[in-house]
């Protein structure tokens, strides 16, 4: 490979040039929930007055207060339970021989294609009928439906990377069936377990079209939708700074998640997904 | 699925040679079937019957304004939707949008690809923030471009002559909802081509090298042949998502100037309208073009479903 200080200066640039496509988008958003409101008219990429008013003002918000709360609870049950019953499985997936295996991946499959709109018009009238319309399960269980194929498919890569036969070493060194799952099978699968669990957490607060369509108020509405519903006639002058702010607010956690699991999660995000 | 399905299927399983075969096989399955069962339970809940009831609904006349019209009406809603010139325009808009971001995204993406596979410094930080893009909510990375294109707000609309506002024509509108769809999703792309990229054998490429080979010939005749799965995969994923576009649309037009896409006026149907039995049938013909899609890219380009757990 080309190491020369040519070679170096080349790839230093066209790094630079994809650095720029990832950030500036971001940047400009987050320069937006710093200016001041009055100076939006400005056009300018960067603050000229520079303000905390705007995330003051979301946070003095109850709807996205709310809304943040929505989305933290419900992405963390649906994830939760989409780990607990997709883990199940996943081993069984990747450990077991059993007829019906191929229907679970392509059901899998299948949901991991299927457009979310064809589901939402029957699901808002059985959810209404059902009294689980505008709630916490009424976004659950779509969110959980759509989290799973990504984590049976992500995981069972996992599982088949897993040197199983450690276990049996562990026993024939006298642990217990339970000791030796504990310390040696626990430890060799939570990372894979962890991984999948941030990429369907991201499925599910990522969501827009279910938390817009199956709520009709900051009862059960995550906070992507509520910010859409961010209008300049109420307490806000204007919806912009405000929006800004939200969308920062909301973007926080999942860059945190994807820069310190960057590894595991192209692992995790490219499994399943190519033929060897 | 394929032949080569077998050499996973021939893992050991711990403890099958120590018990006789077909109890242990019985047992095995057994397990298998408890393991997948509250999976599959809830994904054939969640979606089962929805699906066979959006049918259902699709047949009726459903108006939740006017429930006492309720009334089996066959085809009807079929006709009416497929003889709307708005189904036809949000039909042509989807697939614009779909055909050129996918289109870019394969080209941008496999460079970026590339950038990432080979590049000799800093390779930790470009895999990392290439990711952003990926990790950012949809609804908030639109609302960036629908303020980035506002007259007087928008850095970018300063590049433009005095005046433009391009969320408000037609044409530079969805061009706005085809960026912003491929800035999202480029990365996702270019991580299963990257992951593709890894199952070229360097060997190959340094013996065509060798050969006189430039690096052009070699990403042709050599990369692209071996990556026609990866490619085939990330192409079939990238067309049923973008296919499915609602949150930029939402945000950055919100059907204006006819630049809505099938699931978007569906919404509207729903939400605005009200009417089920109209919503139903176009999420019914959504889900069927759908699997015309995936039907054409695995039976005649021959995209072989990825089974979980190959690389």
């Amino acid at each position: 490979m080309d190491r020369t200080a040519g070679g170096i200066t080349r790839w230093s640039v066209v790094n630079l040039l994809v650095l720029l496509y990832a950030l500036v988008p971001v940047v400009w958003i987050a320069s937006l929930s710093f200016k001041d409101p009055s100076t939006f008219a400005e056009g300018t990429f960067f603050p000229t007055r520079w303000t905390w008013r705007n995330y003051r003002g979301i946070f003095d918000n109850a709807d996205f207060v709310r809304g943040l709360g929505n989305s933290i609870g419900i992405g963390l049950v649906s994830t939760v339970v989409a780990i607990a019953i997709g883990t199940m499985a996943a081993y069984a997936v990747a450990r077991l021989d059993f007829p019906g295996k191929p229907l679970v991946l392509g059901l899998s499959l299948l949901i991991a294609m299927f457009p979310q709109i064809s589901l939402v018009t029957p699901l808002f009238e059985i959810e209404r009928s059902l009294g689980l319309f505008d709630t916490w399960p009424g976004l659950i269980l779509p969110y959980i439906t759509f989290a799973l194929p990504l984590t049976i498919y992500t995981l069972s890569t996992f599982f088949r990377e897993i040197p199983w036969d450690l276990e049996k070493a562990a026993k024939m060194d006298g642990a217990t069936p339970l000791q030796a799952f504990r310390l040696v099978i626990v430890p060799l699968a939570t990372p894979g377990v962890v991984t999948t669990a941030i990429l369907a957490f991201i499925v599910c607060w990522n969501d827009f079209l279910f938390s817009i369509s199956l709520t009709s108020s900051s009862r059960a509405r995550t906070a992507p939708a509520t910010i859409s519903f961010f209008t300049g006639s109420s307490q806000f002058e204007n919806p912009t700074g405000s929006i800004a702010a939200a969308a920062i607010v909301i973007t926080i956690p999942i860059v945190v998640f994807v820069l310190v699991f960057q590894r595991r999660i192209v692992a995790g995000l490219t499994s399943g997904a190519v033929k060897g | 699925m394929n032949e080569e399905l077998s050499s996973t299927e021939a893992i050991p399983v711990v403890g099958r040679e120590a018990a006789p075969a077909s109890a242990n096989r019985r047992s095995e399955r057994r397990l298998g079937w408890m393991l997948c069962a509250p999976a599959a339970v809830v994904m054939v809940a969640v979606t089962g019957w929805p699906i066979v009831y959006s049918v259902l609904l699709s047949l009726q006349r459903f108006d939740l304004r006017f429930p006492a019209r309720k009334a089996w009406i066959g085809m009807d809603n079929y006709a009416t939707v497929l003889s709307s010139s708005f189904w036809w325009n949000a039909f042509a808009v989807t697939m614009l949008v779909t055909v050129v971001s996918v289109a870019v995204e394969l080209v941008l993406g496999m460079v970026i690809a590339l950038v990432m596979y080979r590049t000799i410094v800093g390779r930790g930080l470009v895999r990392a923030v290439v990711l952003i893009p990926y990790g950012i909510v949809t609804v908030a990375a639109a609302y960036g471009w629908k303020y980035a294109w506002t007259p007087g707000t928008g850095f970018l609309t300063r590049l433009l002559p005095a005046g433009s506002a391009p969320l408000t024509d037609h044409f530079p509108a969805i061009g706005i909802v085809i960026l912003a769809e491929i800035w999202k999703t480029t990365p996702f792309m270019a991580l299963l081509l990257m992951a593709g990229l890894a199952l070229v054998p360097e060997d190959a490429l340094k013996a065509a090298s060798m050969d006189g080979a430039t690096a052009w010939q070699r990403f042709i005749r050599i990369t692209l042949p071996l990556m026609k799965p990866a490619i085939l995969a990330a192409l079939l994923f990238r067309t049923l998502d973008a296919f499915r576009i609602f949150d930029d649309i939402f945000v950055l037009t919100n059907g204006a100037q006819n630049t809505s896409s099938v699931s978007l006026i569906a919404y509207h149907n729903l939400i605005g309208g009200l009417n089920l039995g109209i919503g139903s049938t176009m999420s019914v013909l959504i889900f069927i073009t759908v699997a015309l899609i995936a039907f054409v890219f695995v039976k005649v380009l021959g995209t072989s479903a990825p089974d979980a757990g190959r690389r």
